[in-house]
């Protein structure tokens, strides 16, 4: 996707905001998006930039990972995909790519050691119980359904080939 | 309290006051990895543990996109919450001071937000809810990084505690800028509050911390408070002088003028008229119950009309209809 603004570059940044009663969403490219004053990572209301995160990573870092497409166990996120996207996968990626992560947490907060509060103990604790495959089903008939109604094709067929996956299983 | 129809401590330069804990639960990856049908489950969780209370559990996907939008209008979710309610969920207290997203940016964003500067209190809020939800989730923690959050940049407290503030006066003197420096080596942000950040319409701003990791949340708070304080006392200083100029005097009088007597009043203008007028106000120059400005503002949104009204006006006749709630309440 190109730049909005410069209609040349790449967009990078894609900032999500209310105008004239409308969610809008305007897509820029770094250089635009720091001419036009989004140059703070300041996840505020008015804006989100996730993808400045990866501001953060220096070209050396990139060049030096030969493992970077090492996967989290647990979300199978590579450090690439952290990136790129400028999202952290799951809790388990943050252990997974500590050392990785730590230059650029550094840069954002300038201090590494948590000073705050910490959780209560995680005794009792309610685990969304597991749905069924019938369940499961039901729920995506519905979502598809709605879909329909709503003319998002793209989306119901998604959902008719994911039911399709699931009644195969069963 | 409603943060938009009351007025509280320093509620002539400071609207709001917000806070906001991000968190997420150890049994899912971050909402950017999941499905629509695991954001629900994630929905249900939390309805379930905090359905003692007096929280209404809202499915994003029920509403009309004008009260999607309007809810994005009065501070209540965000924008990138609005454009995408697929899976998402929200709890809403009625007077809409507490509000928590599910499966924003992390499963959970704790937000409550009060009128006036009330860091205190809205923090203790929130943290009632945070400790309620916490001893039954199993949140992602680590012992170095503090609480884990999708983005890097919400690590360790996962706290952004914000305060509105309009500073008509510190404008007109040119001293934002050099402000917005200052604050920033305190570990502070201090941006534009509506849309765009180059063209700041309403001069309203907010001020909000910028590191979540290393500072405690007491920590946060207090520099924040007291900052805030700081700027506020120099516009209250900058607004006496700046009324005894003819040429602002007469700028606020002009628009007061308009409101009183306009047909058709766009969002801007509107916000730009009421900047005036609410200097007028808090220097004794013009007799205007204050919240009924705050309220003008926030409820003659664009979204947030067409919701009120339940119909589908366009611009111009949202404009019409906006200038004659104005004349109504003013006159
Ligand atoms: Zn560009
Ligand atoms: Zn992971």
């Amino acid at each position: 996707m190109l730049c909005q603004n410069c209609k040349k570059n790449e967009a990078t940044t894609h900032i999500k905001r209310v105008i004239n009663g409308e969610a809008t969403q305007s897509h820029l490219c770094s250089a635009c998006a720091q001419s036009l004053g989004y140059n703070n990572f300041f996840d505020d209301f008015t804006f989100n930039l996730p993808s400045l995160f990866s501001g953060f990573f220096d070209d050396s870092m990139l060049a030096l990972s030969e493992s970077r497409l090492e996967r989290c166990e647990i979300c199978g996120s590579s450090f690439d995909d952290i990136i790129k996207s400028g999202n952290v996968g799951c809790a388990n990626c943050y252990e997974k790519f500590y050392s990785k992560l730590l230059p650029s947490i550094q840069r954002i907060h300038g201090r590494v050691k948590h000073a705050g509060s910490v959780p209560q103990s995680t005794a009792d604790v309610v685990v969304p119980k597991e749905k069924t495959t019938e369940e499961k089903i039901a729920d995506m008939q519905k979502e598809m359904g709605k879909a329909i109604e709503e003319q998002n094709f793209e989306r119901a067929a998604v959902l008719r080939d994911e039911i399709k996956k699931l009644k195969g299983e069963n | 309290m409603n943060w938009y129809r009351n007025l509280a401590e320093q509620g002539d330069i400071c609207l709001s006051t917000r806070v906001r804990l991000a968190r997420n639960i150890t049994q899912y990856p971050f909402p950017a990895r999941l499905s629509a049908e695991q954001k629900r489950e994630v929905g249900e969780a939390v309805r379930e543990i905090l359905k003692d209370e007096a929280l209404q559990f809202i499915d994003m996907t029920s509403l009309s996109p004008a009260q999607t939008v309007s809810l994005a209008e009065k501070h209540l979710i965000s924008p990138e919450f609005a454009c995408d309610t697929q899976g998402r969920s929200l709890m809403l207290s009625e007077d809409e001071d507490i509000s928590i997203m599910i499966c924003e940016e992390d499963h959970l964003r704790i937000q409550t937000i009060l009128p006036g500067l009330s860091l205190d209190e809205a923090f203790t809020q929130a943290q009632k809810l945070d400790e309620k939800l916490g001893s039954r989730l199993s949140y992602a923690f680590h012992s170095q990084l503090g609480y884990l959050t999708q983005c890097p940049t919400n690590i360790g407290t996962g706290l952004r505690a914000s305060v509105m503030l309009h500073l008509p006066a510190l404008k007109e003197k040119g001293a934002l800028h050099r402000l917005s420096t200052t604050v920033a080596k305190l570990g502070l942000t201090l941006r534009g509050s509506y849309g765009e950040v180059s063209e700041v319409s309403g001069d309203v701003y907010q001020l909000s911390n910028q590191v979540t990791l290393g500072i405690s949340e007491e920590a946060a708070i207090k520099n924040l408070n007291s900052i805030a304080m700081q700027i506020i006392t120099q516009e209250k200083q900058a607004r006496a002088a700046l009324v005894k100029d003819d040429d602002y005097l007469d700028r606020i009088y002009r628009a007061y003028g308009i409101l009183k007597s306009a047909h058709k009043l766009t969002t801007n203008e509107l916000i730009k008229l009421i900047s005036f007028v609410r200097v007028g106000v808090s220097e004794g120059i013009l007799s205007i119950p204050a919240e009924k400005l705050k309220e003008l503002t926030v409820t003659l949104q664009p979204a947030t009309l067409n919701a009120a009204m339940n119909k589908a006006l366009n611009q111009s006749e949202r404009d019409v209809l906006r200038a004659q709630r104005v004349k109504e309440e003013l006159l």
